[in-house]
């Protein structure tokens, strides 16, 4: 009977025991049961693919193949990787990696050894799969851009997710998006567009035994591909542009002046960005970043260049918006300007003078003396103000990261202070007139203005995204009022009066076609009518009485050839601004580069053939 | 008494029907559970069957011959036993780190087996020589006949089998009615032998066991992983169970020897806590069924035997349950009838022959002395 006893108390704890484990603990284990066997496998989503304006690709995805290798279940690890160098090109440096990452993997999980497996490779392996059980091939989806370095500057690049990525996707609260994706925007429309273009991940719910093999599928949430997005770069007139530049250090921006469409960014020379999808080698980072080109650089937004006499339409119809000047305003030049109560003297280009100038001649012949006395009468804060409304010393507002996006200067009593801590005099607000001094402004500033020009002061935001995929009508055509126009509040229409604008383009329309114009010789004979205005930025100044000849100073201290257009005159479908880094004159240079551009836009015109570049005297500018 | 031809031919065959009836319960449980645990495994469940059906069939011989053979045979047994295991601990078969087999070419045999029904029966045959209670000089005689198969075990080793041994020969000592006084002495005295035992006798990777018992998260993915798995099987199989065939623990592998020591925790996990309350209601009628055997013996052999031989089952499931739920130390017991083995069954069932051995033929005693 005691035994028995004894018995029924032991059962009782037995009891005591399960009870506790299986109903008071019951939520406990049964939450660690789930998470033993479930697993929760995300699938990346596939990147949107960005087109032309016309539907061209201009960022793909290619599958790329990889193989995988499940270490901890192989006993002979060494050995099986020395089989595997037989078939695919192993290198230690692979191998290295691979031995680095496998620590930051799950047991029992494949981990990648080698990327883009060749088709030979695939081929040799799988024949020997069966001598391989733990490893495998799987594809990955990778980015690739088929036209290489032509628009690396406007498309930018994705490239392998780095901690400081992590640590922004976290703040944003998206970083849980992002697993199993390897790569991310990093600049260009690739980062400003990176939520579009990224999609919304998926994930598999399997079950798995106790090695971590998946057993079954319990649940599959495919993922949603990012957002295919449509760009209103052009892509021939892209390729043209650069094919025309062949190399040089230079920057070209077009936009359609009616909507801020931006047809075609060109900073020259460029690279190939498929070099930093992969992840880029030290060796060949190292060589980009040392080329004394600066191919890395992106001219056309980053590029500040004294914006020199391409800025005298803008001045002109400030002025006469402020009275400073009328139309009928004569001003005298004797081939320089002498500052009232100075000595000083600022020259003119023309050193015989351009005898009486009016506003449309201040332009037709670029007369500098003209715009230093504007200059003058105007004050540094009305023109500094003026400027601002073209967009100057502020950035535009294109869809791409601020930081890859330069503000120039539009130079001001305040910014002086504060840049050199001394104060505004006089004799600064005189260059500022023909665009120079510490005035320096980006290529894309420039093609801005000039669309304002071309627009009678409707101001749009230069901008690269014309649709979205889901935009899309039945037909694959897309709406014709395109939401992403976008208007600025600064509406010069109302400011400036009709007929200023007329004037200043007046002006314009004669640098190309009247009988002095600066680019005459270029225009002549055009089937179309344009408008336009030559700069050149002297990167070197002269002194007093020397007489400027390219010829005789080093290339890195030739002036920068500058040129703006719009055409047709008339109802105007293109906007220019061209900047040829040491390019001599920029009437000569520049006007012909834009005289291609137009040419090839309107009239469909590919001869290539640039003339020589003219390196002569500091002229006609 | 007798009645029906069923009941006559079971009389016949020295059968008790109660006993064999619970027998049978467990044993079903235990092949249907199987094929669960093998991850329906259909070669091991028909092994499985096998290992039953020569079960039956060993109970049935065992049953035949009378307590008298037993207790006459006991000491030939023990000598035998005992020479068996020195020569498997001397050039016996190693698996895993343990040598618990001795290779007889056509079969592989596990002799402390053998000591499980040996050592009960040799310390009954002693004890009731000596007459009952047992004075102090035999008691201590008796613990050293014990002793002497325990070591040789606990050698091999096998502590889970060498307390089993030990256990079988203890319960005899204490159904044999010694005082509780030295009851207490042992208690101290094994009290003392713990460090001794834990220090000189123990390998690390039983001392290992132990402190992992005490806590399991300390080596959540070595040594205690398999007790946090069997815990959360049992314990995430709740008041009904996952279902059969449909414990995740179980069919995905987390538990570790699902179909051996370890496989009450998949009939927690499929079949809940109410499941392991049949298989411990059933454990007990038999269990009651034993000792109501052991009090209905005629001879003090019969009486201490039979109630040895029960409690040793009960102390098998205790153990065994108490391992897998995460209250005592995994030493690698079986649960007796249910996990899979052929050796242990069939030693088992030998005990259930000679236990109904000494109900069957208690009314023949007179006859056959």
């Amino acid at each position: 009977m005691i035994a028995f006893a004894v018995v029924l108390m032991m059962v009782v704890v037995l009891l005591v025991t399960l009870a506790h484990l299986q109903i008071l603990s019951f939520g406990y284990y049964n939450t660690k049961s789930n998470n033993n066997r479930i697993e929760i496998i995300p699938i990346p989503p596939n990147r949107g693919v960005i087109y032309d304006r016309n539907g061209t690709p201009l960022a793909i995805n290619n599958t790329i193949y990889q193989l995988k290798i499940i270490p901890d279940k192989i006993s002979n690890l060494e050995e099986q990787l020395n089989e595997l160098r037989g078939l695919v090109d192993l290198t230690d440096e692979d191998i290295e990696i691979f031995q680095k990452e496998r620590r930051s993997y799950k047991a029992h999980r494949p981990v990648p050894l080698k990327d883009n497996l060749t088709e030979k490779e695939i081929a040799k392996f799988v024949v020997n799969q069966h001598r391989f059980p733990f490893v495998n091939i799987s594809g990955n989806q990778h980015r690739y851009y088929p036209y290489s370095s032509a628009l690396t500057h406007v498309l930018g690049y994705v490239s392998k997710i780095n901690n400081q990525d992590k640590a922004r996707l976290e703040e944003e609260n998206k970083l849980s998006d992002y697993v199993g994706t390897l790569n991310i925007g990093k600049i260009g429309v690739e980062r400003f567009y990176e939520d579009l273009l990224h999609g919304t991940p998926g994930y598999e719910e399997v079950e798995v035994n106790n090695r971590g093999t998946i057993v079954r599928q319990l649940n599959h949430n495919p993922p949603q591909a990012g957002e295919d997005i449509y760009l209103t770069i052009d892509l021939n007139l892209q390729l043209y542009i650069q094919k025309l530049l062949d190399g040089r250090k230079a920057a070209v921006v077009a936009i359609d002046p009616n909507n801020g469409e931006v047809l075609a960014l060109v900073s020259s020379p460029s690279y190939d960005p498929n070099l930093f999808v992969g992840g880029i080698s030290s060796k060949k980072y190292n060589a980009l970043l040392e080329d004394k080109d600066k191919p890395l650089f992106n001219r056309a937004m980053l590029g500040s260049y004294p914006p020199a006499s391409t800025v005298k339409p803008f001045i002109a119809v400030s002025a006469l918006s402020e009275g400073v000047i009328t139309p009928k305003t004569i001003v005298t030049d004797p081939g320089y300007w002498l500052l009232p109560g100075t000595e000083k003297r600022f020259r003119d280009w023309l050193r015989w003078g351009h005898g009486k100038v009016d506003v449309v001649k201040s332009l037709e012949e670029s007369v500098d003396t003209y715009y230093y006395q504007v200059a003058y009468d105007m004050g540094i804060d009305r023109l500094s103000a003026w400027m601002n409304k073209f967009g100057y010393g502020e950035r535009t507002g294109i869809d791409i990261s601020p930081n890859e996006e330069s503000r120039g200067i539009m130079p001001s009593r305040a910014w002086k202070m504060q840049r050199y801590k001394q104060p505004w005099v006089p004799g600064d607000t005189i260059p500022v007139g023909i665009g120079q001094g510490y005035w320096t402004a980006t290529p894309l500033q420039l093609a801005k203005a000039t669309t304002i020009m071309a627009n009678n002061g409707k101001v749009y935001t230069p901008h690269l995204l014309k649709n979205k995929r889901s935009e899309m009508l039945e037909d694959g055509t897309f709406p014709a009022l395109t939401k992403n126009a976008v208007t600025t509040n600064s509406d010069l229409t109302v400011l400036i009066n009709q007929a200023y604008w007329a004037l200043a383009k007046e002006g314009m329309y004669k640098v190309m076609f009247g009988s002095r114009g600066t680019a005459r010789k270029i225009y002549a004979g055009s089937p179309y009518k344009a408008a336009g205005k030559s700069g050149t930025a002297q990167v070197y100044g002269l002194k007093a009485d020397e007489i400027y000849n390219a010829n005789d100073i080093p290339e890195h201290l030739r002036d920068h050839a500058l040129f703006i257009a719009f055409a047709p005159y008339d109802k105007p479908k293109i906007a220019l601004a061209i900047v040829l880094e040491h390019g001599g004159g920029g009437s000569s240079n520049g006007g012909a580069i834009a005289k291609h551009i137009l040419d090839y836009y309107l009239l469909g015109d590919e001869s290539t053939q640039v003339p020589e570049p003219i390196v002569n005297t500091r002229h006609e500018d | 008494m007798v009645s029906g031809k069923k009941d006559s031919l079971l009389m016949r065959l020295h059968i008790d029907p109660l006993f064999l009836f619970f027998i049978l319960l467990l044993l079903g449980y235990s092949v249907y559970i199987m094929w669960s645990a093998s991850g329906q495994n259909l070669p091991m469940t028909e092994r499985k069957v096998g290992q039953v059906i020569l079960g039956i069939f060993v109970m049935i011989v065992f049953a035949q011959f009378s307590p008298r053979f037993y207790e006459k045979w006991a000491p030939y047994l023990y000598i035998a036993c005992i020479i068996v295991l020195v020569i498997v601990d001397v050039f016996g078969y190693t698996s895993k780190g343990a040598q618990r087999w001795l290779n007889l070419g056509f079969i592989r045999f596990q002799p402390s087996e053998i000591a499980k029904i040996a050592v009960p029966l040799m310390v009954a045959k002693f004890i009731n020589r000596e007459g009952c209670p047992p004075p102090l000089k035999t008691t201590v005689q008796t613990l050293a006949i014990i002793a002497v198969p325990t070591l040789l075990v606990a050698m091999q080793p096998d502590l889970g089998t060498a307390i089993l041994i030990a256990m079988s020969g203890i319960f005899i000592i204490f159904l044999a009615g010694i005082s509780w006084k030295f009851i207490a002495a042992s208690v101290v005295a094994i009290g003392a032998f713990i460090p001794v035992m834990w220090f000189f006798l123990m390998h690390d990777y039983q001392r290992e066991r132990v402190l992992t018992l005490f806590n399991p998260e300390r080596d959540p993915l070595g040594k205690g992983y398999h007790i946090l798995q069997s815990k959360t099987a049992i314990g995430s199989g709740g008041l009904w169970g996952k279902g059969w065939l449909a414990g995740t623990q179980s069919q995905l592998e987390f538990i570790p020897e699902r179909h051996t020591d370890f496989i009450f925790s998949v009939i927690a996990e499929e079949f809940g806590f109410i499941g392991a309350i049949i298989l411990l209601i059933l454990f007990l009628c038999l269990i009651s069924r034993g000792l109501i055997i052991a009090s209905q013996a005629q001879t003090t052999f019969g009486r201490i035997l039979a109630g040895g031989l029960t409690l040793v089952l009960f102390i098998y499931v205790f153990i065994n349950i108490g391992m897998v739920s995460g209250i005592l130390p995994v030493v690698g017991v079986p649960l007796p009838l249910i996990s899979y083995g052929g050796s242990s069954l069939v030693v088992l069932m030998a005990s259930f022959g000679i236990i109904m051995s000494i109900h069957t033929h208690r009314n023949m005693l007179s006859k056959n002395i």
